[in-house]
């Protein structure tokens, strides 16, 4: 009856998908590592509790690490009763629980959501934005941010941050296990063919999982934008609103803001890293957000 | 194929649908019940704030006794009103009346700089768009409760358990949003 909710049930296998690909490659550095190091199993076993360890402080603290990255603080009804009570008043048009309201204390006007389910979300604005916006503004950018909570967009974006920070850490230590660890041990025993070859793929693997950290970037895709920015007009009923928001937002980024953040990025409501780039039609290509004078334009023919 | 197991093929899915069809339209009436007691709330949220707001403009307001005695009307007669008709009368006129109010507390700069004004200006248009948002949550689920009580086959499912259609909420006071000057944060003005 209602598209939108086979699109949040479809954006759920994606997630599942998604998080079994990262188990997979987790679970490849580990047996990789495992034979180089002389015991494959032990590295299995070590990758797969490192995965589920890492998997559950993500699922339930990925909200705070996003937050904390980000620098934003929460902030209560009497700090900022103008931005609580738009977002208070948004949670009575979603039928959602209130999400928790934070603000980062930078210039550069930008927005992001980041929770695991409607209960437990938050929403963030810097202060730049409420300084440029005014009500209807605002509030379709929040409407915006609540849609991403509402279709379960964030929990993927949320996690998958945290899962794909962890694999290039994990990928980082390989590559000085193998430069530095690897070499004394190696010396003591006989370096066997398998061990040059476990070499050779760890080496590819810590070149692979950065690139991987990048694929994030598509999974939280341009049609998430679209389906948000359009469950966001349902919500406010003025698509006009989040239309001049965008247009706004987007000629205010600059380049190295503070905001700017490669894991973060995708989460942004905006595309910190554009900067003017925005007309360049082959940046756009890899970006994670559609062009703004797209959204602009579906927006306005609502 | 045995024709049994086909007749529990269809039981199966018959008591499979009943159930999904059943805890949906329970799902549905607990979130029109909640947008309804959210609108009560706010409705007295702002009916608290009146008595609030015309000691703050009393002193600079002294040649507009009428708007302020409306809004103290309008509020006396919430308290009375015992229908859910009368106490939407009630809400509408006091809506208009607040309206006017801000309108013309643009003519007291004095009034309008004042920190304890300003506050109380937030809170009523933050409670005015909540009861537009909140009216609207219970339209929308009113009017798939009533797809569902008669679409077929749902509907004899909802017959079956007693559910009803519901009425929709008829009053939008939501103009209150569009007065001039409104943005408290000092930003751009469009």
């Amino acid at each position: 009856m209602d598209p939108i909710y086979g699109r949040i049930a479809s954006n759920k296998r994606k997630t599942f998908f998604l998080f079994l690909l990262y188990a997979v490659l987790f679970i490849a550095i580990g047996y990789f590592g495992g034979i180089y190091l002389g015991d494959p199993y032990a590295g299995i076993i070590l990758a797969v509790v490192v995965f589920i360890i890492i998997f559950l402080i993500s699922y339930f603290g990925g909200q705070s690490a996003v937050t904390a990255m980000a620098g934003a603080k929460e902030v209560s009804k009497q700090q900022e009763p103008f931005l609580y009570n738009t977002v208070e008043g948004l949670s009575y048009a979603t039928g959602k629980p209130m999400p928790k309201v934070y603000i980062i204390e930078t210039d550069v006007p930008n927005a992001f959501a980041a929770g695991r389910n409607p209960k437990n979300a938050v929403v963030a604005v810097t202060r730049g934005l409420m300084k440029r916006l005014n009500r209807q503004e605002l509030e379709g950018v929040l409407a915006h941010e609540m849609a991403h909570i509402n279709n379960y967009d964030v929990l993927l974006a949320t996690v998958a941050v945290v899962l794909a920070g962890t694999i290039v850490f994990f990928a980082a230590v390989v590559r000085r296990m193998v430069f530095f660890g690897g070499l004394g041990r190696g010396g003591g025993r006989k370096s066997g063919q398998g061990q040059i070859i476990a070499l050779v793929v760890l080496i590819v693997l810590a070149i692979l999982a950065p690139i991987f950290a990048q694929l994030l970037r598509f999974a939280i895709s341009r049609q998430r934008e679209y389906l948000a920015d359009a469950t966001a007009a349902d919500f406010t009923g003025y698509p006009e609103g989040l239309a001049s928001a965008l247009e706004k937002i987007t000629n205010s980024q600059v380049k190295d803001s503070p905001i700017e953040n490669n894991a973060l990025n995708g989460l942004y409501i905006v595309n910190p890293a554009i900067g003017a780039r925005q007309t360049n039609r082959a940046s756009a290509l890899f970006s994670t957000h559609p062009p703004a004078e797209e959204r602009v334009k579906r927006l306005r023919a609502m | 194929m045995d024709p049994i197991h086909v007749l529990a093929a269809i039981v199966v899915f018959v008591l499979a649908f009943t159930v999904y069809t059943y805890n949906r339209l329970v799902g549905l009436r607990n979130m029109a019940d909640t947008a309804l007691a959210n609108i009560d709330t706010l409705l007295q949220k702002r009916f608290d704030l009146v008595p609030n707001l015309i000691d703050t403009v009393k002193a600079y307001m002294k040649h507009e006794q009428e708007v302020l005695e409306t809004v103290t009307k309008a509020r006396t007669e919430y308290l009375n009103s015992s229908s859910m008709k009368e106490n939407a009368a009630a809400d509408e006129k006091a809506a208009r009346a607040i309206k006017t109010l801000f309108a013309v507390s643009e003519n007291y700069p004095e009034l309008k700089a004042s920190q304890n004004f300003m506050m109380l200006q937030e809170e009523l248009v933050g409670i005015e768009n909540k009861l537009a948002y909140a009216r609207q949550r219970y339209n929308r689920t009113v009017m798939i409760i009533n797809m569902v009580v008669q679409k077929f086959p749902t509907n004899i499912i909802a017959r079956l358990f007693n559910f009803e259609t519901r009425e929709f909420f008829a009053v939008e006071s939501g103009d209150i949003r569009n007065v001039p000057g409104i943005e408290m944060q000092g930003g751009a003005k469009s």
